[in-house]
């Protein structure tokens, strides 16, 4: 059996594998789809979630690895009726076009806001160069960051 | 070759797209006559309208005395005010599913917070072709799309005049609301959902299209309608459908398009945990639907990706592909050199015209294959049930799948239930439905529910590659610099030996069609490794050859690359009046002006610094872009500025069309700079994202200005126009800096890097 405290709420998941990458238990055994399959590789970062708030890749993982570490995925972030201010802005922002690599973006984004309240542009390019975005929304990305970094003026 | 390549559906699919951007064809199929226009009224559930297409005469049923409704509708107006807007196409991060529901919005004159945006189910006798792909989707819907929402807003109107006992001319609308003008009345559109439902429906003819200045909603920046639901991680996508009781699959296919799978490590497979089924799917050949493979059912996605990882499949690959990138590039050279196959196109004397010429000037240009990549991986879950088979896509052409699993599994087409999911990327690859057709084999042969995963490695193997191809460039300059000559000599590929694959120069490229001596020629070289539609196929490589020659002439010439762009452009006039998909040269001048007028054009640069520019028309829409670039010794690019411009005639979603704008740019910046796909023995040698360097933030360009020329034109599509003059900008750009041309794509082949 493995134990798993995600977005607060402890689990215990019997028949999963601890080689399991969290992605899978995730997605699969707890229904948290949020966080995305990309690549499977740490490459993409899609699947980005915070281990007691450092960004991780979900993907590459094993969840008999994380042990008592807390695990936030965006569907700890914040919710509709009570969003964080990275979601507030990224709405404001019209950020997302295909939408898939957001979840991650936030997550890299939030972990960032976290470690440096107010990020340069070269700090924002540094720790989002991980999240890979197909459509390229990455002009919109560094916007809605620092627009959060400024104290949510746009 | 014992199967059937992608090369027909695709050539069918692009021939759609054509005849599509054909504006007096494609309102034609698309305007509802008057007796297609069905209403469905029910007492106590408000009004509803269905637009059918001409060929169905026949009602569709509405549920008698139920809010419930067969989803055959684009506009419901609930008595408690909701209004919902159902979208036909597929969301792929176009922004179809904000913008078509702001088209029917704006002639409704609702309230934008009003609304609540359903996504329709797939069904040809409703809707038409459901699908995303060409930059169709808008011009191909304009008309439909007002005509839904006025003919809603004129009923609604005919009810309030009813009640009140007025004529209906002194009714106005807005936001959501009827007033009597004389009177100051108001009724808001819910309170009238009732009355609404028994008006007659107005003679089109008889319905009054706003014009262009009255628009309050088309045109404004409106955020994503799924925005929410993105951001806080909400199940949006194919891969996140579940149900309950649901399966997980994994497919493996041979990695040389055509192999067959002989046998495979069953007993061992089956033994892993988790495993519930595996099985070889012999397919249909048919490289669009069901290839052989072998299939993996399991309890959990990682299980069954753990499996197809642990399989040994013996492949017949007999007949499978054995193709050679570096082989057929080599051989290309070759060909380059030669006299082309043939002249799809061939204006005058250019052999005669080049004899006159003053100067002759000679070049070749190449670019390698490359992938599409869309983040979300290929997926579709299915659920067999005998009689029927329920489906959750995420696609570009829905209709085309549900019809090829319904001919695959000889059920008719009303009992191939197609639900189109979000989709995480298209870029052209969900243009073929392989997935579709992959798990609906797969589900005939398990109980309940399954879901089929694609891994990115399965991505990057089966993808509908862009093909790579060369060019050699041949024009005639006259004593005054003109250019009077101009020859393109493609070498491509073709799967069938008839036809050159999705991707190669297309017909009436630009110039040919500008010019009395002017042709284009073609040699092919054959090829099994599939190919297809990429973001502006065609035009997003012959741009960079074209454009990057025309800047080559101009140099030749000694004359500035826009005088010199603008004089081939000639006087303004549209080369096809009767249709959207002919290039107009004025419009395009105005758009070279525009961009050359924001990059600073003809400001003294310094050492190292150089401005470019490209122009090019596609998809009916005319884009120039400008490039402002640095180079330094190691030939490492710094970005400054791009800027583009196009007239796509009125902006929908002015959010999301500059959103597609600064995509197409990072896109075309990505796949020029750095991306190739190589393949020897037929099989693709990249296998995963480390091995395909897709920008990211930290070299994505970051200063990018778009600018729409909002002309008196129907508005057509802004996924893919904008892509094409990107690259010959900045190779432009580059040898303004350098005195270096690029040749190729990607840039880094040369040694240049960002």
């Amino acid at each position: 059996m493995v134990k798993l405290t995600v977005n607060g709420v402890e689990r215990a998941l019997d028949n999963v594998d601890p080689s399991t990458p969290l992605l899978w238990v995730l997605r699969d055994t707890l229904g948290l789809v949020g966080t995305k399959f990309g690549c499977g590789i740490a490459q993409c970062g899609a699947c980005t979630v915070h281990l007691d708030g450092q960004p991780a890749r979900a993907c590459s993982v094993p969840v008999g690895s994380i042990g008592t570490q807390a695990v936030t995925t965006i569907e700890g972030l914040g919710t509709e009726s009570k969003l964080h201010a990275l979601q507030q802005a990224w709405i404001d922002h019209d950020v997302p076009q295909c939408g898939y690599c957001q979840a991650g973006q936030l997550m890299s984004a939030a972990a960032l806001l976290k470690d440096k309240p107010a990020p340069t542009d070269a700090d924002i390019d540094t720790a989002m160069a991980g999240n890979l975005c197909r459509c390229g929304t990455y002009i919109r990305i560094r916007q809605a960051i620092h627009s959060v970094a400024k104290g949510g003026v746009a | 070759m014992n199967f059937i390549p992608a090369d027909r559906y695709i050539a069918d699919l692009m021939a759609e797209f054509d005849y599509a951007m054909d504006s007096q064809k494609a309102s034609a199929r698309t305007e509802p006559s008057r007796r297609s226009i069905l209403k469905f009224g029910v007492a106590g559930a408000g009004l509803m309208l269905a637009f059918q297409l001409p060929t169905d005469a026949k009602a569709a049923p509405a549920a008698k005395g139920s809010k419930e409704f067969a989803p055959n509708v684009y506009v419901r107006v609930a008595p408690d005010g909701a209004i919902v807007i159902v979208s036909k196409g597929p969301e792929i991060g176009q922004g179809l599913k904000t913008a078509f529901p702001m088209i029917i919005a704006e002639e409704l004159d609702a309230n934008w917070d009003d609304i609540k945006v359903e996504q329709a189910m797939i069904n040809q006798k409703l809707y038409g072709t459901q699908g995303a792909g060409g930059s169709t989707s808008i011009p191909l819907n304009w008309d439909l799309l007002r005509k839904a929402g006025a003919t809603a807003r004129a009923m609604l109107v005919s009810a309030a005049a009813q009640q009140w006992k007025v004529p209906a001319s002194e009714c106005v609308t807005d936001a959501s609301v009827v007033t009597h003008t004389p009177t100051k009345r108001t009724l808001k559109y819910g309170e009238l959902a009732n009355l609404a439902a028994t008006q007659p429906i107005p003679d089109e003819k008889t319905l009054k299209l706003k014009p262009r200045a009255e628009y309050k909603l088309i045109g404004t920046r409106k955020g994503g309608v799924d925005n929410v639901k993105v951001v806080t991680g909400e199940p949006l996508f194919g891969i996140d459908v579940v149900l309950p009781d649901m399966v997980y699959a994994a497919y493996e296919k041979c990695p040389a398009t055509g192999g067959k799978a002989v046998s495979f490590n069953e007993a061992q497979i089956k033994a892993m945990p988790g495993i519930k089924d595996a099985f070889i799917v012999d397919g249909n050949g048919i490289v669009t639907e069901v290839m052989s493979g072998v299939a993996i059912i399991a309890d959990s996605t990682w299980n069954a990706f753990k499996a197809k990882n642990a399989l040994r499949v013996v492949w017949d690959e007999s007949t499978a592909s054995k193709d050679s990138w570096t082989g057929s590039r080599a051989k290309a050279h070759e060909l380059l050199k030669k006299t082309p196959e043939k002249f799809p196109e061939k204006n005058g004397d250019v052999d005669a015209t080049l004899k006159t010429a003053a100067k002759v000037v000679e070049s070749s240009y190449e670019y390698a294959f490359v992938s599409h990549q869309p983040l979300e991986p290929q997926n579709c879950t299915a659920w067999f049930r005998g009689d029927e088979i329920e489906m959750w896509a995420p696609t570009q052409q829905p209709t085309r799948g549900q019809l090829a699993v319904a001919k695959m599994l000889g059920l008719p087409e009303e009992k191939v239930l197609v639900h189109q999911t979000r989709c995480g990327g298209g870029f052209g690859r969900r243009l073929m439905d392989d997935y579709m057709s992959e798990v609906a084999a797969i589900a005939t042969r398990v109980k309940g529910p399954v879901k089929l995963t694609w891994t990115r490695e399965d991505d990057f193997k089966h993808d509908f590659l862009r093909a790579g191809g060369f060019h050699q460039m041949t024009a005639g300059l006259d004593a005054n610099g003109k250019l009077i000559a101009w020859r393109n000599h493609n070498v491509t590929y073709t799967a069938d030996n008839k036809a050159p694959v999705a991707g190669s120069m297309r017909a009436g490229e630009f110039p040919v069609l500008l010019m009395a001596n002017a042709e284009n020629g073609q040699t092919m070289m054959p090829l099994v490794v599939p190919c297809g539609p990429w973001r502006a196929p065609g035009s997003n490589v012959t741009a960079f050859a074209n454009q990057s020659f025309f800047h080559e002439l101009s140099v030749a010439a000694g004359r500035d690359h826009v005088e010199f762009l603008l004089e081939v452009l000639g006087e303004r006039r549209h080369l096809a009046p009767q249709t959207s998909g002919a290039l107009n040269t004025g419009r395009a001048a105005d758009v070279i002006k525009a961009a050359a007028e924001r990059i600073g054009w003809g400001k003294a640069q310094p050492k190292g610094r150089g401005l470019g520019l490209a122009f090019f028309f596609c998809h009916a829409g005319h884009f120039a872009a400008a490039a402002d670039v640095s180079v330094d010794a190691n030939k490492r690019i710094t970005i400054h500025k791009v800027a583009v411009v196009g007239d796509i005639g009125p902006i929908v979603n002015m959010s999301g069309s500059e959103a597609q704008c600064q995509g197409a740019v990072t896109d075309a910046v990505s796949t020029m700079m750095d991306l190739k796909i190589g393949f020897e023995n037929g099989r693709v040698r990249e296998s995963n994202l480390h091995e395909y360097p897709i920008v990211r933030m930290d070299k994505a360009p970051m200063n990018i200005e778009v600018h729409f020329i909002q002309s008196e034109n129907s508005p057509t599509g802004v996924g893919e126009p904008a892509l094409p003059p990107i690259a010959p900008a900045f190779a432009n750009a580059i040898f303004a800096a350098t005195g270096e041309r690029v040749r190729q794509m990607p840039f880094s082949a040369q040694g240049f890097s960002i």
